[in-house]
């Protein structure tokens, strides 16, 4: 563990006694480590960045810091006096907040019954009506927001930005000194993102110690103060946010450059014999596709939501099969109406939505992993088993576990407590375990952290390279272009076109809002053309602009029921 | 930190591979594993033998401790047969009915004749299979949840027979029919070993078996777990609960032969055992909603249900009361499930 010490670990100028100090901040879940011997020192009047991928502990130390988590060792010290909080409400009286990236709000109450919830003056046995809306207008005052948030406006008609400055206002009505912000603008619009900014700044100039968690490094230079990046639950640094550049700290947080993000396309060689043809396929969702699957390729398939990409991969998986149309697999006409069908036809597929639809979360990492080659029966069973070369479960699932780098506990740990990205690998395993020769990915790197998503590109890689056909269905357009041999663009339902290698972000773009008939990789398109196709696309560009605006460091997409960060107590990182 | 640990798993290296030491190993593992499931209410089971053998020194004498095992036979093997429906995500409420109609139908057909017992055995356990189909069929493919299907079966089943033999069953049981309920083989040093015990012993060893050694059990779990993460997995999620349905049948008509063996023939011999069966299965830290359990802890939890009663039994407690501390147990025993769930999540 190497930490870089700086000036800004030196006192701060006369006066500035630290607010907190965190020495010794250790935690781990389920004998797992997920934060290690942190120390840190904070004046009043920081703006205090916390960044690492998921998982590398950054909610775990504000956590410590709230009281939702006990460390297991190391001393905190508030103000100059020790504490150890045992509730996340005992932190909040001593003076530290904590908003989470989904709000602790009670949407059918309004403004002021939510600030002072649990704590309205009253008079006599009744609440104070007039009081509690007075309070509550002085602390919007405060914030400048007085005007545009009534205290009586219910929660549930403001914007998220407005229930955003809802959860400062209540910190404030604690007479927070500390507050920690947990992926603020997650989902924010730019606009929004600079009002709150506003207030951060504005907070800090009254003192305030504000704890700031995010992907988002523009928005870190822009705001913060001093940095700790953590990596696997190492401090491995803590520094002035002007010693750093925006690469320096991902090369402290992934130990490698961006410029490996993907692997290299397949060679004209590795490319070899159509495995899966479909054509003419219809149904209700999407009609006409004709698409084909080589051995050793990677097929991205883009579009706009609701283009019919998912529903392609669903069609040949047999979850939503072709109503019409054929699927052949290596030239043999197959019916697949069934998932199990498909299955049996060694077509796997990695959904979007591991948690409900690709793990079982409360079954061990083994079951998961062996789930496919149980569903099969004896003889096909054998057979697949035969290609690992092991006979025996847990031995074939430790072997798997390696080649897909999975970090857990063990193997009979539970994978509703690992984090995405290792998740997601357990999903691999799983259909390498059942020997798929033909892999329906739908948004495999979505949620996922940039370390973890490398290592799931590598994977896809992997398979192509031993022969399998691979099919990826992205809203990421940097991974679309970055993975695919070949390009499939679909709009409406349909495919719009096809497109080799290396087509630019507004190729895809032109095809998938319809502006191109997509005659092949040869589309040219008028500048104005691409200016257009880039309005009409407003939405979906926006999120690709953002993530690259970013240097990539944001979750393009971050559903909150994906994220690592959510407050389920059993998540362990790591 | 990382890597997946191997110190973990040597309890399952395979044979091929260190064929001297492994099979102990192996056994080891599973019976660590099964150790483990069952360690909380094996605890719960020893502080009542300990408390009735306090209050009644005469429950240590071989033939009292095996009159009461092989009163606990029945509704051990009802459990094991319903974990595997709680497991897969559903309840099955139908049992006690079942056990009833085993019963009743059995004495109404052989009349006392001996000769019978063969096609009644065969009829009672088509029955067993027919219902668990229906109870399956009806919750997977029409959709209605488990709960409500067996209600309605529970019902169904009760109202026929209450119908058929007007309330009164007439018919008598052939005493090989009784056999297995009642009867014991007689051994030196422990007197004599119930039929029953030995049928327990192996339907808990095939169910054990079943459910955690065999791709069904696992897949069965998996259903259970996450149904559609295991069907896009390419389990057959509706084959696999109908099996569970059928099994948990198969188990009350099972459990309907040990009991025609000490009850009486009555309309009302099997009520209240379905409720008895998910509180064991509960007792035994199976998840309701699917996903967890063990078939060796749920036996052990029957046990200690059947073991309980003996216990308020000799405290004096009224009969009725009996009902009022079952339902306080089952809310204790998932509240603590709840708990224990929570704190191992860290």
């Amino acid at each position: 563990m190497s930490r870089v010490t700086s000036a800004a670990e030196s006192p701060r100028p006369a006066g500035d006694e630290p607010l907190l100090k965190l020495a010794g901040i250790s935690k781990s879940f389920r004998e797992v480590e997920v934060l290690r011997d942190v120390v840190l020192e904070c004046p009043p009047g920081e703006v205090h960045a916390i960044v690492g991928e998921n998982g590398a502990g950054k909610s775990t130390l504000v956590k410590v810091v709230a009281g939702a988590h006990q460390p297991d060792r190391g001393t905190m010290t508030l103000d100059g006096r020790a504490v150890s909080f045992h509730h996340p409400r005992q932190a909040q009286a001593a003076g530290v907040s904590i908003i989470y990236q989904e709000f602790n709000l009670l949407t059918d109450r309004t403004v002021a019954q939510n600030i002072f919830l649990g704590r309205e003056p009253t008079r006599g046995p009744l609440i104070d009506r007039r009081r509690l809306e007075e309070d509550t207008v002085a602390l919007l005052e405060q914030l400048n927001v007085s005007g545009s948030i009534s205290p009586r406006a219910k929660i549930s008609d403001l914007s998220v930005a407005q229930q955003q400055i809802v959860e400062i206002a209540k910190a404030l009505s604690f007479d927070a000194q500390i507050l920690i912000m947990d992926e603020p603008t997650a989902s924010l619009a730019p606009p929004e993102v600079e009002a709150l900014f506003e207030i951060v700044r504005q907070l800090r100039e009254r003192g305030m110690l504000i704890f700031y968690v995010s992907h988002r490094l523009k928005e870190i230079f822009a705001l913060a103060d001093r940095v700790t990046v953590l990596k696997d639950g190492d401090q491995v640094a803590t520094t002035d946010i002007g010693s750093l550049t925006p690469d320096s700290i991902v090369r402290l947080m992934v130990g490698r450059e961006l410029s490996d993000y993907f692997p290299e396309l397949a060679a004209p060689d590795d490319i070899g014999e159509v495995r899966l043809r479909v054509r003419g396929g219809s149904n209700q969702h999407i009609s006409d596709i004709d698409l084909e699957l080589r051995a050793g390729e990677i097929v991205g398939l883009a579009g706009l939501e609701g283009s019919g990409r998912t529903e392609v991969a669903e069609a040949i998986f047999g979850v939503e099969p072709f109503e019409t149309g054929t699927i052949e697999l290596d030239g043999e006409q197959v019916s697949i109406r069934r998932p199990r069908q498909a299955v049996d036809h060694r077509i796997g597929f990695v959904t979007e939505d591991r948690k409900t639809q690709g793990l079982v979360l409360p079954r061990s990492v083994l079951e998961n992993t062996l789930l496919p080659l149980r569903t099969l029966s004896g003889h096909d069973r054998r057979e697949r088993e035969a290609v690992h070369e092991v006979a025996e479960g847990s031995t074939l699932t430790m072997q798997l576990a390696e080649r897909v780098d999975l970090r857990a506990a063990s193997l009979d740990q539970e994978v509703r407590f690992l984090s995405g990205g290792n998740q997601q690998k357990v999903v691999f395993a799983k259909w390498l375990a059942s020997d798929a020769w033909v892999l329906l990915f739908d948004e495999p790197t979505r949620g996922i952290d940039v370390g973890a998503k490398a290592g799931i590109h590598d994977l896809m890689r992997g398979l192509a390279k031993r022969g399998a056909a691979v099919l990826m269905v992205s809203s990421e357009l940097p991974e679309v272009i970055g993975m695919s041999d070949r390009i499939v663009v679909m709009s409406h339902g349909r495919i719009a076109g096809e497109l080799e290698a290396g087509a630019s972000e507004a190729d895809i773009m032109l095809l998938a809002t319809g502006q191109s008939n997509g005659d092949g990789p040869d589309v040219r398109h008028p500048a104005e053309e691409v200016a257009a196709a880039k309005t009409a696309q407003e939405d979906q560009a926006a999120e690709t602009a953002e993530a690259t605006a970013d240097s990539e460091l944001s979750e393009v997409t971050s559903n909150p029921h994906d994220d690592q960060m959510g407050h389920d107590p059993g998540e362990v990182s790591g | 930190m990382s890597d997946t640990t191997k110190p973990a798993d040597e309890g399952r290296v395979p044979q091929r591979q260190q064929p001297a030491a492994s099979r102990l190993d192996r056994f080891g593992g599973h019976a660590l594993e099964h150790l483990k499931a069952s360690a909380p209410i094996l605890a719960v089971l020893i502080v009542i033998f300990a408390a009735i053998i306090y209050l009644n020194p005469a429950f240590l004498d071989p033939p009292v401790f095996l009159a009461f095992l092989r009163r606990a036979a029945p509704l051990m093997i009802l459990a094991a047969g319903q974990v595997f429906v709680i497991v897969s995500g559903g309840f099955d409420l139908s049992v006690g009915s079942l056990i009833t109609v085993t019963v009743v139908v059995a004495a109404a057909i052989t009349e006392g004749d001996p000769d019978a017992l063969i096609p009644v055995m065969m009829l009672v356990l088509l029955i067993g299979v027919l219902v668990g189909m229906v109870n399956g069929v009806v919750t997977t493919m029409l959709k209605v949840p488990s709960i409500i299907t067996t209600l309605g079966m529970l019902l169904i089943l009760r109202g026929a027979v209450f119908y058929w033999t007007g309330g009164s069953p007439t018919g008598a049981l052939a005493d090989n029919f009784r056999q297995f309920g009642r009867e014991a083989f007689d051994l030196p040093v422990i007197g004599q070993l119930p039929y029953a015990a030995i049928i327990v012993i192996a339907v808990a060893w095939i169910a054990t078996r079943l459910l955690h050694r065999t791709a069904f059990g696992h897949q069965l779990l998996a259903t259970g777990g996450g149904a559609r993460a295991a069907q896009l997995t390419g389990v057959n999620i509706t084959r696999v609960r109908i099996i569970a349905f059928v099994l948990s049948a198969l188990s009350a008509v099972i459990a309907g032969i040990l009991l025609a063996g000490f009850a009486g023939v009555s309309a009302q011999v099997g009520q209240g055992y379905e409720f008895r069966a998910i509180s064991a299965v509960v007792l035994g830290g199976a998840a309701i909603g699917g996903g967890r359990g063990s078939v060796v802890a749920t036996v052990i939890g029957a046990l200690t249900l059947e073991a309980l009663f003996m216990l308020l039994n000799l405290l004096g407690l009224p009969q009725p009361l009996r009902e009022s501390v079952q339902g306080v147990i089952i809310i204790g025993a998932v509240v603590y499930a709840g708990l224990r769930l929570q704190r191992s999540g860290g």
